[in-house]
């Protein structure tokens, strides 16, 4: 609402009586009411996961594919197909372990199989609508958008495009499609593998969020006897902390529960922190939970190494400037009083995280530096 | 550019000589050229009795209009003052004759008028004959120097009004000649083994002693003599190239990126280049490796020569003049006016007996940019454009005739302008639109064409922003920028540098241009680019840098002195419209002064928040990416 410059001031006071939220000179990214799906998502998850849980909807879940059930896909749907990729995509959806940009992927590559096309053309206009269907299923989850583009130049970059028999193109198409659901599903144990180095016997690790990449690393650093422990940040109004700190000690990791103001207090006694991530963009800065960008600054104005895991598929061709210049993604924040109605309250849900306050990405291409993102995806797009 | 051309004076027909003649002794550079109206390279000069070089070169840039008038009455005045010498020392341009070095010719701001005869004094050499700013208290030279500044002005001076300078020229020159004739004769008889071995053909009898003046002369930077003069920047010093002029010299080619600070290969350079150049006598001594010439020198030089250029092609030349002049500026415009005459170039060629097309014309095309060269140093941009055409004739199937080949290369020339230029300015600024919000302040500094084109099509699409435009001397080039803008509406704010850290606070994105970007990230542009970056970072505002991607380079610069381009010094010293602000009058050929007029320079990659290509928006960091993956594509094309 503040501009720099006075004379935007008084422009928008003369210009406009719209209501204090209406914010309307914000560009292209309207509608700031909405609630991201992705965030509701995550929110559902967090308030069931548990290791046991997972097991058992895993065995629920487990041989489904490809097969149209009914389901009430919120939102947008897809058009009238035969196969409905939307509903394929809440069927992988539907297991809490995947992560959501793996199920779009699984979605898209059942697309290919189940497709009718003829010619290779057909084909490729199949994937591209079913691929803007999912994406505009939820518009503010990057990793969603970034994982079916990625899946597209993935796919279609083969020389098996240019064979003349539809079949065979069609057949290794869908040979490369499901290898990439194949790595996207195995990233997260190579990223567990690789991270193992960076953690040695009793370093104490400090960790913002919910991630299933650092909970598996963790999980595999302790299966293989590491001594170490961890300090989680309390994570509001997720309740990530209290999640992340039940799972670790299942897992007999001594587990301290920090509140999200006191991270700077405790920054003296971690050695490193770990990160999930939402999206990482092409500067190599990532896009997570609200807070990260908080604990970044601290931790690096105190050297402390902080290393981001994030799938390759995770990669998005964004470019932030500042923390403003993405698409927002407001969530509901119970303060467990009521506010009153002229107090606005800041509701995204996430923040940009600057290349510069990174140390490392731990990703299943391979352990990078934050530059290295851009130079892949140079390559793989262009 | 047209507002940077001075208006023609009007020529006093009396003096007016119309048809070809070669200069019998000097060449005066016909200040009336600048006048005429004429504005083909062959327009008829003028005034002075004396030998006038028959080819007028189009008017010097920026200008003073009020000075025409002046120059006008002063070119009569100055025309019958003129004295043939033999050895122009500095007062004009290059000679062909390598005459002396005074004057480039460029012109100085301020009236001429007055510097003709009696102002000669007031004129402390404007930067460019070392030689004849050393003096300024010739008077009785004024009369050549005048004439010799009307006839510099169109080449070289970028603002300057060549006639002062001109005429201060003169008045160093004539003594200067009393100071050199010692040593000129000494060299006479060293240019004469030297012309010998020159080119014959091209060079008047004068040429001789003109490059005895100019091996003099040479050897007057060599000992950073007194001259004061602020060492105009070379037009075109053969920076990279430096090849052989009009016959096949190649072997003897000075090495593309040459030291200038190497007596003998200076010597050598000078020997072979199509474009005499007079070397500026008092130079910073940092910056001796870059080639520094007196502005506005070798003008009429080439006018004379322009029907006798036998090797080279007047497409080339006149793209080469229009460099010299100024009249083509910007990285982009550079190129594509280069690229456009080798069209011209393929267009016209056909392979000699016995020799083989692929090799025949490589080797043309390198003789062409040898003498753009010496007109004004290549651009990084113009270098990978070079490059690109070199590498498509190696590459041309033997089995071609040769009007396919022909007509192959000229339709890759053209692919080339319009994919990797005009194209590419295109997806840069769809990308660049997506950064520009609703209520944004942005700052842009000079004139990137690139940029300007981001702000109109953001202005198309309906964007409540505005615009800070930051500008500099002696350039002044924003001021262009800022008429465009207003012209479509922009609500615009214009400032100079100086007021940089004020004005920051307001602005939330800073668009800035590039002339090239290296492997390292460093932003080579303009000078004064570093200091609005370096600026926006510490107030934490996003630098955005809009580039096209040919125009990256595998090089890595770590500072702006290694390797630079040096304008006219005379244009700092001198305000153009204020000829109050005259305190460095005196001063041009003190020993405790230099100028320096820079034209680029570097900016780390640390202030750069990203670079927007026609590839994507990618950060500093990923160039050398860039130009490792599309090094292959970019030369194949």
């Amino acid at each position: 609402m503040w501009r720099r410059s006075p004379s935007f001031i008084l422009d928008e006071r003369r210009s406009s009586n719209s209501p204090p939220m209406a914010d309307t000179t914000r560009g292209p990214f309207q509608n700031p009411d909405s609630i991201s799906a992705y965030y509701q998502t995550r929110a559902a998850h967090h308030g069931v996961i548990t290791s046991d849980w997972l097991a058992q909807a895993q065995a629920a879940v487990g041989g489904v594919t490809g097969e149209d059930q009914p389901l009430s896909s919120d939102n947008q749907l897809g058009t009238e197909k035969s196969f409905n990729v939307i509903e394929e995509f809440n069927n992988w959806r539907k297991q809490p372990d995947l992560a959501e940009a793996v199920a779009a992927i699984r979605a898209l590559a059942a697309v290919i199989r189940a497709s009718e096309a003829s010619t290779m053309m057909e084909l490729e206009i199949e994937l591209k609508k079913a691929s803007d269907t999912l994406k505009s299923w939820d518009k503010t989850s990057i990793s969603l958008t970034a994982g079916c583009d990625l899946f597209i130049r993935y796919v279609t970059r083969t020389s098996a495009l240019e064979y003349e028999d539809f079949n065979s193109a069609k057949s290794r198409l869908l040979e490369r499609a499901e290898k990439f659901g194949e790595i996207s599903c195995k990233a997260r144990r190579i990223i567990a593998m690789l991270s193992q180095d960076f953690i040695f016997d009793g370093c104490t690790i400090l960790v913002h969020g919910l991630s299933r990449v650092v909970l598996e690393i963790l999980k595999t650093a302790a299966q293989n006897n590491k001594l170490f422990r961890v300090l989680c940040t309390e994570g509001r109004p997720d309740g990530t902390g209290v999640l992340l700190s039940s799972e670790l000690s299942k897992l007999d990791i001594p587990v301290k529960l920090l509140l999200d103001s006191a991270v700077a207090y405790s920054m003296d006694e971690v050695d490193m922190v770990f990160f999930g991530a939402d999206g990482v963009v092409e500067s190599g800065g990532i896009i997570n939970m609200m807070g990260t960008y908080q604990i970044a600054l601290v931790a690096h104005s105190m050297n402390k190494p902080v290393y981001v895991a994030a799938e390759s598929y995770k990669f998005a061709r964004l470019y932030p400037l500042d923390q403003k210049d993405m698409a927002p993604a407001l969530r509901p924040i119970e303060f467990g009083v009521k506010i009153p109605t002229k107090v606005e309250v800041e509701r995204s849900a996430r923040d940009y995280t600057p290349p510069q306050y990174l140390t490392l990405l731990f990703t299943d291409l391979g352990v990078l530096s934050p530059s290295v993102v851009s130079d892949e995806l140079i390559q793989l797009y262009l | 550019m047209e507002s940077r051309r001075n208006p023609r004076a009007v020529v006093d027909p009396k003096v007016r000589q119309v048809g070809f003649f070669t200069s019998s002794t000097q060449q005066q550079p016909d200040p009336i050229s600048s006048t005429s109206a004429s504005s083909p390279p062959l327009s008829t000069i003028s005034p002075s009795g004396n030998s006038l070089s028959p080819v007028m070169i189009p008017p010097p840039l920026h200008n003073s209009s009020d000075t025409f008038p002046l120059r006008a009455a002063a070119a009569g005045a100055a025309a019958s003052a003129v004295s043939p010498s033999s050895f122009s020392y500095s007062i004009r341009r290059d000679f062909p004759d390598g005459s002396t070095t005074a004057s480039p010719g460029r012109h100085s701001r301020g009236s001429f008028v007055k510097s003709s005869v009696p102002v000669a004094s007031s004129l402390p050499g404007i930067g460019m004959d070392s030689m004849a700013a050393a003096k300024s208290s010739s008077v009785p030279a004024s009369g050549l120097t005048t004439v010799s500044v009307v006839t510099m002005p169109p080449g070289l001076s970028e603002k300057a009004s060549g006639m002062e300078v001109q005429s201060d020229q003169k008045k160093p020159l004539k003594e200067k000649t009393t100071k050199a004739e010692r040593r000129a004769i000494q060299e006479a008889q060293r240019a004469a083994k030297a012309a010998a071995k020159a080119d014959g053909g091209k060079v008047p009898p004068v040429t001789s002693a003109s490059v005895a003046s100019t091996s003099v002369k040479a050897a007057k930077p060599a000992k950073a003599t007194s001259q004061k003069n602020d060492v105009t920047v070379a037009a075109g010093a053969a920076e990279k190239k430096g090849g052989p002029s009009e016959k096949d010299r190649k072997k003897d080619a000075p090495h593309p990126r040459m030291q200038y600070d190497d007596e003998s290969r200076v010597v050598k350079a000078k020997r072979r280049a199509v474009v005499k150049q007079t070397e500026a006598k008092n130079r910073v001594e940092l910056f001796r490796h870059l080639p520094q010439y007196e502005h506005g020198t070798q003008l009429p030089d080439l006018e004379t020569k322009f029907f006798q250029l036998d090797p080279m092609h007047p497409a080339v030349y006149k793209v080469g003049l229009q460099y010299l002049s100024g009249d083509i500026s910007g990285g982009n415009a550079r190129c594509i006016a280069m690229l456009q005459a080798f069209q011209e170039v393929v267009k016209d060629y056909s392979t000699p007996p016995e020799k083989s097309l692929n090799r025949d014309m490589t080797a043309k095309i390198s003789s062409y940019v040898s003498f753009l060269i010496e007109c004004r140093p290549l651009s990084i941009s113009m270098g990978n454009a070079i490059r690109f055409v070199k590498n498509r004739i190696a590459k041309l199937p033997i089995t071609l005739s040769e009007s396919e080949a022909k007509a192959a290369l000229q339709s890759d020339i053209e692919r080339f302008i319009n994919d990797k230029i005009i194209g590419a300015d295109t997806v840069i600024v769809k990308h660049a639109v997506t950064k520009i919000r609703d209520g944004d302040v942005l700052l842009t500094y000079g004139s990137p064409t690139a940029v300007e084109m981001v702000l109109l099509h953001a202005h198309e699409l309906r964007k409540k922003f505005r615009v800070l435009v930051v500008d500099s001397r002696p350039m002044l080039e924003g001021q262009l920028l800022l008429r465009r803008l207003i012209k479509r509406g922009i609500n615009c704010t214009y400032t100079h540098i100086n007021a940089i850290s004020y004005i920051m606070h307001e602005v939330t994105k800073v668009f800035l241009g590039a002339s090239s970007v290296l492997s390292n990230g460093t932003v080579y542009s303009r000078v004064g680019t570093a200091c609005v970056a370096m600026v926006a970072n510490a107030f934490r505002v996003p630098v955005l840098v809009c580039c096209e991607a040919y125009k990256f380079h595998e090089r890595v610069q770590l500072n702006s002195i290694c390797s630079n381009e040096l304008g006219d010094p005379n244009a700092i010293s001198k305000v153009h419209g204020r000829e109050d602000i005259n305190y460095l009058d005196g001063l041009t050929n003190n020993a405790n002064l230099q100028f320096l007029n820079l034209m680029y320079d570097a900016t780390p990659s640390d202030y750069i928040s990203m670079i927007i290509t026609d590839y994507g928006m990618v950060p500093p960091t990923s160039v050398p990416v860039i130009v490792r993956e599309y090094q292959k594509e970019h030369l194949l094309v």
